[in-house]
């Protein structure tokens, strides 16, 4: 990582991303990938029974997911790339230049899509009749299949991020593209986002066709069908997903799946998940077999359901990968599998072109009886701690706040003195305990930084923050300043 | 002591020849630009007219049709800006992704102040008739989508205008420090002034293809509204005889030679020129013969902006291109390094 370091201390940047990323799939899938076939059948349905209930339906339903995709849907795609090109400007660096030409092409298709979604959208009462008509419902199904096409082509990349597969030795975009993951979350995606777009299709339809319940109890069938349809293969696909995820990945699925601290709730979590979707199918039977004894309520709960599991699928996704950021190249702190040996070696801030000052709120807590030659010293180590935090530890972990190293070592070590002695025995081999957490990628000394700047944060509880806020100081010369560590004598007081 | 940057880039290839990516960056943000001036500009002159519309109802009705086209507009460029942002990512990789991260709150911040903003030209447009008896709050809708739609470019502005210059990096604490640079407002004086002006012709062109019906329907003549487009396209477009001047002048001085830059906005000047005389010339006309110079006027807009993409761009480079060098040497000797390092280890490890 060698760019001026952004950091949210409290919300956390991996928070950030998240956030963005999850209300982006759960749009982008319910409302974009499944949802434009889904209006474009129910479009042709009734056209072909000459029923305008079903066409005013579709047009309903259409225009919900205009409104949204168009705004929360559209902003969070790109949000995703803003909020990663700051918390980890590296991994998407180097993705952006391995798939530039897939991104470009799932551009060109993005852009063919919002045009097709306004023409769909905005012809809708223009081309009702006859020819017009038919050839409305045929924009409805191009704007289906391009909506599929962008989810193809960015599933390529997300596939290369849990495994590489021969980009490793060919360095070539179609290698990258047919990274062995690619096929089986693809597989997973398409049924997922059909079933979704089916069960927020019903909860929509209950309230469209609210003054008609013959035609309400018709509709609610209808879209129950096509969801049961294919919810069957979101099981089978997810299996398949599952089967060719890396075995080093699947050993991070206990924590992924909760969190550090109640690993052992994979066995309850996975009863859970099998509840929920035992529910959804209970749900979708009773909407076919007597969608009148159905109350509006009760969709409510397979759309929460459905919701959740797909947010938390994309977290479990986003930390299988651990310790990487891009499988087997880059580790999630932002620093390639390559640079380790030179890093190890001369020290990550040897190398680092840029600090993060420290505020005079986080200067606050040393002892009172330091002389000022000894004080500045001390500030001096702090410094240079925290640079490495920054560097090292930052992109997924927060100061004091989510998923917070403090927390962690409060758990671990409690209200015992974290001296750099019991903190740095554990962050040299916590990569062999914890299988998600990359090698520390500094040397010796920085490994001795880092505790002493631990042990402040044990006492200064200050928010840490980032370059958007604190600005930056520049090193022009970081090798003469890692130097420096070996002439300044370590502190521990 | 703060000094100059010189970090390492990602050590990994271009993915096309720069020139390709240079040419994707200028054409789809030129495209991009233009849908914002669009979008910007529609939703100003929509507030206007619908604040004009309180005193004569048919202003409110050319409100309305203005506003139906904001819509639309915004979506298209948003989706366009997403290519030159891929190309900006890959060419200035080291910059701009540095200026984001000194501004990143507000870099950040874009995207619910973008979907605030849309979500309030949906509500404004497709609420129009139904907020008729609330009339204040609808305009305060508008003009709330506005003062966003306003927002937004600065801060793209202000980032744009800091990944020029390294040496500043150190002294921001960010985003109102980066605001300040020299040149940002300027610029974006100069971009306000494009915005009602490239809507003005885009009036022209909607008005030109409306039917008469729906023209009858506002209340105006033909004549009339197109004679308003072309008057939106000349005096802001004047406005930028003074004020794109003051935008080359303040322009910080770089490394690099700075006399391609002020040639090609020399020719961009003089094509200004001929554009605000047939500009001027069409708001006199009759309505007979009105519109009859927009395709020469469409084709010399195109061609100034075209010119500004391609002044903007040589400027970029003569802020940029040596410092770029120095990390490309530096990027290099940083993987000579890794490589031995990595050599080293594997003796090592061997050994034992």
């Amino acid at each position: 990582m060698d760019f001026p370091i952004f950091h949210l201390d409290i919300f956390g940047n991996r928070g950030l991303v998240a956030t963005i990323a999850i209300l982006h799939v759960l749009v982008n899938h319910s409302l974009a990938v499944g949802m434009m076939p889904l209006v474009a059948c129910m479009e042709w349905y009734g056209h072909k029974r000459q029923d305008p209930r079903w066409d005013k339906l579709a047009y309903n339903i259409l225009f919900v997911a205009f409104l949204i995709t168009t705004t929360v849907g559209a902003m969070t795609g790109i949000g995703i790339w803003l909020s990663v090109s700051l918390v980890n400007p590296y991994s998407i660096g180097s993705l952006i230049r391995v798939f530039f030409w897939a991104w470009f092409t799932e551009w060109l298709v993005f852009v063919t899509e919002v045009c097709l979604i306004l023409a769909y959208t905005l012809t809708w009462r223009k081309w009702s009749e006859g020819k017009a008509k038919e050839r409305h419902i045929r924009l409805g199904f191009t704007l289906g299949f391009f909506s599929w096409v962008t989810m193809a082509i960015i599933v390529a990349i997300l596939g290369f991020m849990m495994d590489p597969g021969n980009w490793m030795t060919e360095h070539t975009l179609w290698s990258g593209i047919t990274n062995p993951i690619y096929l089986p979350q693809l597989a997973f995606r398409t049924p997922l986002a059909a079933t979704m777009a089916g069960i927020v299709a019903m909860f929509l339809a209950q309230f469209f066709t609210s003054k008609d319940a013959a035609f309400r109890n018709e509709a609610l069938r209808a879209i129950a069908l096509w969801t049961l349809f294919f919810a069957p293969f979101v099981f089978i696909a997810g299996f398949w997903y599952y089967s060719v995820v890396p075995d080093f990945m699947k050993a991070n699925f206990g924590v992924a799946l909760t969190t550090l601290e109640f690993t052992d709730w994979q066995e309850k979590f996975l009863q859970i998940a099998l509840i929920t979707v035992v529910a959804i199918l209970i749900t979708v039977q009773l909407t076919i077999a007597r969608p009148n004894l159905l109350p509006r309520v009760a969709l409510l709960a397979p759309l929460f359901v459905i919701f959740w599991m797909t947010g938390h699928f994309e977290r479990v996704r986003e930390f299988v990968r651990k310790p990487y950021v891009i499988g087997r190249y880059m580790y999630a702190n932002g620093f390639r599998v390559d640079d380790y040996p030179l890093l190890q070696r001369d020290g990550v801030l040897a190398h680092a072109t840029y600090s993060n000052p420290l505020t005079d709120a986080e200067r606050a807590g040393l002892p009172d009886d330091l002389g000022e030659a000894e004080r500045e010293a001390k500030l001096e180590h702090l410094q240079m701690g925290k640079d490495v935090f920054m560097l090292t530890c930052s992109r997924c972990h927060t100061g004091h706040g989510v998923n917070s190293i403090t927390g962690h070592l409060q758990r671990m070590f409690g209200d015992q003195p974290w001296t750099p002695d019991l903190t740095t025995g554990y962050i040299e081999g916590m990569h062999e305990v914890q299988p998600f957490m990359p090698p520390f990628p500094g040397n010796k000394k920085e490994l001795q930084l880092l505790g002493e700047y631990l042990e402040h944060l044990q006492k200064n509880k200050a928010p840490i923050p980032g370059a958007q806020t604190a600005g930056i100081i520049v090193h022009a010369a970081p090798a003469l300043r890692a130097a420096k560590i070996d002439q300044s004598e370590t502190i521990t007081r | 002591m703060n000094q100059i940057p010189v970090p390492n880039d990602i050590p990994l290839p271009l993915p096309a020849p720069e020139p390709v990516l240079i040419g994707v960056l200028i054409f789809f943000f030129l495209l991009h630009i233009v849908f914002v001036n669009f979008m910007v500009g529609g939703s100003l002159l929509t507030f206007y007219y619908e604040l004009r519309g309180l005193k004569q109802k048919r202003y409110d009705r050319l409100a309305c049709e203005i506003a139906s086209t904001i819509t639309a507009n915004k979506s298209i460029a948003v989706v366009i800006g997403i290519g030159p942002l891929l190309a900006i990512n890959t060419l200035y990789t080291v910059y701009f992704y540095t200026a984001n991260a000194l501004t990143g709150a507000l870099w950040i911040s874009i995207i619910p102040l973008v979907v605030t903003a849309f979500v309030l030209t949906y509500i404004h447009k497709y609420l129009w008739h139904q907020m008729d008896w609330i009339k204040w709050l609808h305009l305060g809708v508008s003009a709330a989508a506005g003062l966003i739609f306003l927002f937004i470019p600065l801060i793209f502005l202000t980032n744009i205008n800091l990944m020029l210059f390294p040496d500043k990096w150190a002294s921001v604490h960010g985003f109102l420090s980066a605001l300040i640079l020299p040149n940002v407002f300027p610029r974006y004086i100069h971009f306000l002034l494009a915005c009602p002006a490239m809507t003005g012709l885009f009036l022209v062109w909607l008005f030109r293809r409306r039917s008469d019906a729906e023209i009858a329907a506002t209340g105006f003549a033909r004549a009339d509204l197109i004679r308003i487009g072309y008057q939106w396209a000349l005096w802001p477009t004047v406005a930028q005889f003074f004020v794109g001047p003051i935008a080359l002048f303040t322009l910080p001085q770089t490394q690099g030679p700075l006399g391609p830059v002020i040639a090609v906005f020399g020719v961009s000047i003089l094509v200004a020129i001929v554009l605000s005389i047939l500009l001027f010339n069409e708001t006199r006309r009759p309505a007979e013969t009105i519109g009859r110079s927009f395709g020469a006027i469409c084709l010399l807009m195109l061609v100034a902006v075209g010119l500004m993409g391609a002044g903007r761009h040589l400027y970029r480079e003569a802020a940029i291109a040596p410092h770029r060098e120095i990390v490309r040497a530096k990027t290099l000797d940083y993987m000579r390094q890794v490589e031995e390092a990595r050599q080293q280890a594997a003796v090592q490890g061997a050994a034992q």
